[in-house]
């Protein structure tokens, strides 16, 4: 009785072990059988690889170039300027005596005075309105104090040295230029939204792509699947090649994306080097890095798995032996 | 082994294919299922096959009530029988050997075991030399023989052959059946359909006779 609990155990036992080994093995067989078709059909598999691959380059490309953008971006002292426009009244001696006084001032380093009438003369240079304005009898505009704040103080710090200076007197208004900033920093968090949205796009759009072109390899293999399913092959059984056929497209799709995204980075390696050396700075782009590529593949793997899952449940169950 | 009792399948047009068959076939027998063109001879085959269900009545297999295997116990026991057609059913793109080593795929045997079983299936049925051969470069009655090898190579206990010698000449068809003696012979119930009255007449085992999907001779009382 127990020699034979003890001998059902074992047998028990040695069948799970077989069993997984021929799951192992069919898995490998699969693998092995779906990669040799994906290869033997050179030009559609080159199609597919591209299609996925510039479908995936195109949001990873963006979300690199906007990475690099933020990075140096944010390697920009927040150059804030106060503009202090004085009060009529108030003469050229006078503001000058106000600029030396906030000069005095721990949270500002500098304080440059601009007179009205060389702010006119800026403006009508600039401007081109020269004609216009040397027709006007009166000067409309005020005297002016460009104030740069301390380096390295906060940006509240700079909100309240603003405010301060406004109370001062014959301080009419004034002004922060940093709006500019804000500006760049919400068309950056406006393009990141729409590299996402066009991100999950795509993802879907290489998702149905990778579904169709599974679908299309089980119906070319119907007659084959009949057969499998007649002398017994259950449905993962059946499954698993074209579970493979997806994973292997999607690392193929990858593996392209990674490198035209690679390619496209180095071919503007150098411009933007150039570039930054105008500017006297020695920013380089950043590239995908051999964890970005990796991520890539996998997230190419996953999505044909994805692709291949939808095309078989749909169509596999309904070819059964007539 | 295969037990009807009173079975009807009524197709979904509303033609009845089957009527009220009842029979028994025991383990190691070897049963001819003969009747016209249309008296339901397929249509028997697919229901022990699961490739259909019974609308009424019973079908047993090795003592299993077919009602009760659900759809994920149809691979299991289509493993358990070996099937020949017609129209061979091989995989043209393969050559002999991978076709005749479906099932053993299937079923998950290591590739040393996969070996030995085909040839041996292969050397059953006088084919051993043609193991790489594509099967469109074969004639017909060795296609049969492979579907043959392929239908034994996992040494089912039930083995079902639909019109195994449809449009063989007279001496291959002999040939053919011989072999399905031989199954039996090593205690494989066999159960054959054929319209060929004249070959399995001869033959001199028990015949199940349809008409109109009805079992006119052979079945029991
Ligand atoms: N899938 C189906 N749907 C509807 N009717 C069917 C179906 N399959 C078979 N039939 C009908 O059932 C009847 C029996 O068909 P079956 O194929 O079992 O005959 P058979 O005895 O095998 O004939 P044959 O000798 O020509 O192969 C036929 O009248 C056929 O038209
Ligand atoms: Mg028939």
């Amino acid at each position: 009785m127990t020699a034979a609990r003890r001998e059902g155990a074992r047998q028990s036992r040695a069948s799970i072990a077989n069993r997984y080994d021929a799951w192992l093995r069919h898995h490998r067989l699969s693998a092995a059988d779906s990669l040799h078709r994906v290869l033997t059909n050179k030009l559609s598999t080159l199609m597919t690889f591209m299609v996925i691959g510039i479908a995936l380059a195109l949001p990873v490309g963006l979300n690199v170039a906007l990475d690099n953008a933020r990075e140096l971006s944010a390697g920009w002292e927040s150059p804030s300027q106060i503009s202090l426009f004085l009060e009529e009244q108030l003469s050229a001696a006078e503001g000058q005596e106000l600029a030396a006084a906030l000069e005095q001032r721990d949270d500002v380093a500098t304080v440059e005075f601009v007179s009205r009438q060389d702010a006119l003369a800026e403006f009508s240079a600039l401007s081109g309105f020269a004609d216009v304005l040397s027709s006007l009898e009166d000067n409309p505009l005020p005297d002016l104090l460009l104030v740069s704040p301390a380096s390295g103080l906060a940006e509240d710090a700079v909100v309240t040295l603003k405010g301060e200076l406004a109370d001062r007197e014959g301080v009419a208004e004034a002004v922060l230029d940093m709006e500019w900033l804000q500006r760049l920093n919400s068309i950056m968090e406006l393009s990141q939204r729409l590299v996402l949205a066009l991100g999950v796009l795509l993802v879907f759009g290489v998702v149905l792509i990778l579904g169709n072109t599974i679908k299309l390899a089980i119906e070319s293999r119907r007659e084959e699947i009949v057969i499998v399913k007649l002398v017994g092959g259950s449905n993962p059984f059946v499954r698993r090649p074209f579970l493979y056929t997806g994973l292997w497209y999607g690392f193929g799709g990858g593996l392209v994306a990674a490198l035209l995204v690679s390619a496209s980075l180095w071919y503007l390696g150098k411009p933007v080097a150039r570039l930054a050396a105008l500017y006297s700075s020695d920013f380089s782009l950043d590239g995908l890095g051999v964890m970005g590529a990796l991520n890539l593949l996998v997230l190419g793997g996953l999505l044909g798995l994805a692709g291949a899952w939808l095309a078989v449940t749909r169509h596999l169950a309904e070819i059964e032996p007539r | 082994m295969i037990s009807f009792q009173r079975v009807s399948k009524r197709y979904a047009e509303g033609h009845d294919a089957l009527r009220e068959v009842s029979f028994d076939i025991a383990k190691d027998d070897l049963v001819f299922l003969t009747g016209h063109s249309g008296a339901g001879k397929s249509t028997l085959m697919r229901l022990i096959m699961l490739m259909d269900r019974a609308t009424r009545g019973k079908v047993l297999v090795d003592g299993v009530d077919l009602a009760t295997v659900g759809k994920r116990g149809i691979p299991g026991h289509r493993r358990n029988i070996g099937v020949v057609f017609q129209n061979h059913q091989l995989l043209f793109d393969r050559p002999v050997f991978d076709n005749v080593a479906l099932p053993l795929v299937i079923g998950g045997y290591d590739y040393r075991e996969v070996g030995r079983r085909v040839r041996a299936a292969l050397d059953k049925v006088g084919l051993l030399s043609k193991e790489r051969a594509m099967p469109l470069t074969l004639s017909g009655g060795e296609q049969q023989r492979v579907g043959i090898a392929r239908a034994v190579v996992c040494r089912p206990r039930i083995l079902l052959a639909d019109e195994p010698t449809g449009n063989l000449d007279p001496e291959l068809s002999a040939e053919i059946m011989r072999l399905f003696e031989d199954f039996n012979q090593v205690g494989v119930t066999v159960l054959i359909a054929s319209h060929d009255l004249a070959l399995i007449s001869r033959l001199r085992h028990r015949i199940l006779t349809l008409k109109e999907g009805r079992l006119v001779n052979g079945g029991v009382a």
